[in-house]
């Protein structure tokens, strides 16, 4: 896939995160998970880590990799593409899949942490849960995301958040990453200003 | 895309979709206990096979149950057809009782694009599943998907396909869709089992298979259709079998990397010996394997998406 060329010089689009802003974020969260899911410590559990694809699956590389770094404790890292499992297929064009890649000794009676880049209504977030209940049985799900935009659908909440941002339904949230768009940021367009 | 009728004009970027949905779908469902989608919940297929078929009828039926669709199975046998009723109203009925997709196998060459003109503006599309001489498009996407699997890539490869091309659909819609692909065709057949006009094709032909041989990255053999024959093809089935069968002999003669396929069914020591079918370099029970999911990639690329404005 191409990179996507966004928001460099667009007077519509604001900065939310810089590239520094999103290094920090995401080391923040790593420290949550490790905290919450107490790695360091005592084992417990088995922690996954699932991305969804596009943007969820590296930023779940990068947690995996700063969590190994803060903790020495090395964590599966997968990837879960939910298009097959989304509820609003037929009302959008035919999309491509994106692919799906367990950890080797699969999720079942592990504790699996959902990422993704943007929380907005949880749909996103419904199909994965789907997506993985065919997958295995997870002991626990839980939902770590860079950016909450608020707008939720359904009774979905996350939690790791890096950032709350409230917006508008008209605003757009651009998450760019180095290992798709070549950069970091996260930047809040406006839908109608084109 | 909304029919499925043949892989001629068959844009490559579209074809390299739906190969590519059906790797996705196949790494998704590996080792997996329930394989089963949700994601053509709520959509109905219908077969309707004027033909025997085994592979091409029950991979489509597990392609569809294995996405959630409801599939129905009509055979002509047991349907209205029996008692005289034409292509037309049968299709016309299986579509106002609520098909989303007709899939359909008939002897006539062009019944699935008649299907397609007369379900127009009813929403109802269509997957031809063989038509006559005529095509097989998710034969030859299989095929592909198959090629692709084994060789890597298809662009530059030198494929042959063997034997009775004249009647096969299997051959035209090879032809169509791995040149597309950027393969080099030849087919290898006798004078009597080429069409006429195949020298527009985008192939090379040859009447002499030992020399392609040591050339070849695949080699596709065709079955003999005896019921489509009438008349004298060829003197006999032995004589057939030693100028074009794919003996032990000749399989020694192909390069180490080269790939076997047949579209089965096949005729063993006929146009191919026993211990060719079974070695390891025949990928014939994986193109079976292979159907099922590039027939739920075409599934998913006709029924999954926003209807298009007609």
């Amino acid at each position: 896939m191409a990179p996507r060329v966004r928001g460099a010089t667009d007077p519509a689009e604001r900065e939310l995160l810089s590239a520094g802003d999103v290094a920090r974020t995401i080391a923040r969260m790593a420290h949550q998970i490790i905290e919450k899911t107490s790695l360091g410590g005592e084992p417990t559990r088995p922690v996954v880590l699932l991305g969804i694809p596009s943007r969820g699956a590296p930023l779940a590389r990068r947690l995996a990799g700063l969590i190994a770094e803060f903790s020495d404790v090395r964590v599966p890292v997968g990837a879960l593409d939910t298009t097959l499992y989304r509820d609003d297929l037929r009302r959008r064009p035919n999309r491509p899949l994106e692919s799906t890649t367990l950890p080797e000794g699969g999720i079942d009676d592990c504790l699996v942490v959902l990422v993704d880049d943007v929380l907005f209504s949880g749909r996103t977030i419904r199909a994965a849960l789907d997506a993985l209940r065919d997958a295995g049985r997870p002991a626990s799900v839980q939902l770590a995301v860079l950016v909450d935009r608020g707008h939720r659908e359904l009774p979905i909440r996350a939690d790791y958040v890096g950032k709350n941002v409230p917006t508008s339904r008209t605003e757009e949230v651009h998450v760019c990453l180095d290992e798709l768009d070549g950069r970091d940021g996260v930047y809040l367009r406006r839908e109608d200003h084109q | 895309m909304k029919h499925l009728l043949s892989t001629d004009g068959l844009d490559p970027a579209q074809a390299t979709a739906v190969l590519d949905t059906a790797d996705t779908l196949k790494r998704t469902l590996l080792g997996r206990e329930v394989r089963k989608l949700p994601t053509l919940r709520g959509r109905t297929v219908v077969t309707m096979f004027y033909e025997n078929s085994t592979r091409t009828r029950v991979s489509f039926e597990v392609a569809g149950k294995w996405m959630s669709a409801d599939v129905i199975n009509v055979s002509a046998g047991g349907s209205s057809v029996g008692k005289g009723e034409s292509l037309r109203d049968t299709a016309l009925t299986l579509s106002a009782a609520g098909a989303d997709l007709v899939i359909v196998r008939h002897p006539a060459s062009g019944a699935a694009h008649r299907l397609a003109g007369w379900l127009e503006g009813t929403g109802t599309g269509v997957v031809n599943a063989g038509d006559g001489m005529h095509e097989h498009p998710t034969q030859a996407l299989l095929d592909a998907a198959t090629l692709r699997e084994r060789l890597g890539t298809i662009a530059g490869r030198r494929i042959a396909i063997v034997g009775d091309v004249l009647h096969s659909r299997v051959a035209r819609s090879n032809v169509h869709l791995l040149t597309a692909l950027g393969a080099e065709v030849v087919l290898v057949a006798p004078p009597t089992l080429l069409p006429t006009g195949v020298e527009n094709w985008p192939v090379s032909v040859s009447h002499d298979l030992d020399p392609e041989l040591p050339a070849l990255d695949a080699v596709m053999m065709l079955r003999v259709q005896a019921e489509r024959m009438h008349g004298g093809f060829f003197p006999s089935a032995r004589e057939y079998s030693i100028a074009y069968g794919l003996s032990e002999r000749r399989f020694k003669q192909l390069p180490e990397h080269a790939v076997v396929l047949h579209p089965g069914p096949m005729l063993r020591g006929m146009e191919i010996a026993a211990a060719v079918a079974d070695s390891p370099r025949a990928a014939i029970t994986e193109q079976v394997r292979n159907g099922v999911h590039v027939r739920m990639a075409v599934l998913y690329h006709l029924l999954a998406g926003e209807e298009e404005a007609a």
